[in-house]
């Protein structure tokens, strides 16, 4: 119990140093564009064929349902509003704490057992602002755009589906597709994707800043930082609807 | 060397460091004087590596004061703390290269940020000459996983002289190497000394290494020093502990 407590201290901790640092010079350009490749550029391949998957088969699930009623021509509009304002921001949320969580932190808990944190702290470099600030800023900054990318090839997959059906044109289906969709549907998704973004960055830096007991340690930051990120994105998810939900 | 006070250049006084119930030092007094090559000797798990940690700033004791070259480490602020560290090189036990950038860039690491205004060609021309010292200019591609475990020494020490550093600390400088690679180590922090003139205090368990570079050594106990003074002066006793760590290392002169 006084471990879990502490745990929570310290996490307490690294989250104010995180909003401390953030503002303060010296700033960590080249590092934060690295990482912006890696979390961007990297993950596109995964988040382009699970956005697409994902859209052809929801259209896929949901036809049958709404043809009973004679609706099928509700599917882009339906899809729209299931991928924009639900699947896409968490689907992209669950795949980067699957793939760039785990890697952070593997990445920073082996570097703290083999003594690399150390080696940057006496070459006068921070390694918080180096490793953490620019990973967090990182995936803040990248997974709403990689949800918004999701988003339009789920809608691709979609269009795919219904194409194959009722032969739509795609400008049709686009144009019935965003009928419903409000600049707050936007703003949302945008709003909760950096908020997953910054849960899943700052669950892999401080798994792996704070890991130990050599590479069993390094193993357990990966692997906490994958399931603690994907706990709290449902919690937040759950959250940020209800939240949304009670402003409209 | 000078053992004058005004030449010694790291104090420490009464330092005191636990971990939880763990006492690893137990108030330890140490001067290191301009100029000396200090070895500390020790098992493993006697505190050493806890001691040099402190001394770089990296752990904090419990008590006691810490003053290297004339700053007392524990009254500086970061930025002053900052400053200290570019006057201390650190060598790793696993050489602490980063994993992710080739020898250049470890190289470059600390100097692009530490001194801003060198531009891209005087950063390379003190890489290589760097490399040249530590005899290793070929490897300047390469990444650190193609390195042998002595090459990775070599570059890590390479890494902390590019600062021009006025003291080495050596963490265990020959744990894991074979013995022709560990003589070629012991040479080589001997050859920094002179050729850089630094003051240097090496971590080691290894009685070949304490020999060859040591010009004074201590020998640390649980938490305790327990003698102190040349090679022979340290091992000219009768005392158990320390007869048992000759003993168990094997010196081929001795």
């Amino acid at each position: 119990m006084r471990f879990f407590f502490l745990r929570i201290y310290d996490t307490y901790r690294f989250i104010l140093r995180f909003w401390k640092e953030v503002f303060l010079p010296p700033y960590e350009p080249k590092e934060i564009l690295n990482q912006f490749f890696e979390v961007g550029i990297r993950s596109l391949a995964i988040i382009s064929l699970t956005g697409f998957i994902t859209g052809l088969v929801f259209t896929k699930q949901s036809r049958s349902s709404l043809a009973e009623f004679g609706a099928t021509s509700w599917l882009p509009s339906l899809m729209a509003i299931a991928l924009l304002r639900a699947l896409a921001p968490l689907v992209t949320a669950l795949i980067v704490a699957g793939k760039v969580g785990s890697k952070f932190g593997a990445e920073i808990g082996s570097m703290r057992v083999t003594e690399q944190i150390e080696a940057m702290e006496v070459s006068s470099t921070n390694p918080f602002k180096f490793l953490v600030v620019s990973r967090v800023l990182a995936t803040i900054c990248i997974v709403p755009v990689l949800a918004i990318y999701m988003g339009f090839i789920g809608l691709l997959g979609a269009f795919v589906n219904v194409y194959r059906n009722e032969q739509t044109s795609f400008v049709s289906f686009f144009q019935e597709a965003f009928v419903k969709i409000s600049f707050l549907d936007l703003f949302v998704l945008v709003l909760k994707s950096a908020v997953y973004g910054f849960t899943i960055g700052m669950a892999g830096c401080f798994t792996g800043y704070y890991a130990d007991q050599g590479t069993v340690g390094v193993g357990r930051a990966a692997n906490t930082a994958v399931v603690v990120s994907m706990f709290l994105i449902f919690i937040e998810e759950m959250l940020i609807v209800t939240l949304v939900n009670s402003y409209k | 060397m000078d053992t004058g006070s005004n030449n010694t250049i790291i104090s420490l006084r009464n330092i005191r460091k636990s971990f939880g119930s763990l006492d690893v030092l137990k108030g330890v007094d140490l001067d290191v004087y301009k100029g000396e090559n200090l070895v500390v000797l020790g098992r493993s798990g006697s505190g050493k590596s806890v001691l040099i940690k402190i001394i770089a700033g990296l752990l904090t004791p419990d008590t006691g004061t810490i003053r290297v070259l004339d700053k007392d480490v524990g009254q500086l602020n970061n930025k002053e703390l900052q400053e200290l560290r570019t006057k201390i090189g650190f060598s790793f036990q696993n050489s602490a290269l980063y994993d992710g950038m080739n020898v250049r860039a470890n190289l470059a690491f600390p100097l692009v940020r530490n001194k801003k205004n060198l531009s891209s060609q005087e950063v390379e021309s003190a890489i290589k000459q760097v490399l040249e010292d530590v005899g290793l200019s070929r490897s300047i591609d390469q990444m650190p996983a193609e390195l042998s475990g002595g090459q990775k020494k070599r570059i890590g020490i390479a890494r902390t002289l590019i600062l021009q550093p006025e003291i080495m600390l050596y963490d265990e400088p020959t744990a894991g190497l074979d013995p022709v690679t560990s003589v070629e180590i012991n040479e080589l922090i001997n050859e920094v000394q002179e050729r850089y003139n630094t003051s240097a205090v090496i971590i080691t368990h290894d009685l070949t290494c304490a020999k060859s570079t040591g010009d004074r050594m201590v020998m640390l106990s649980e938490g305790c020093f327990l003698r102190q003074g040349s090679f022979e002066e340290v091992f000219s006793t009768d005392d158990p502990t320390v007869r048992g760590f000759y003993n168990y290392n094997f010196i081929s002169d001795s």
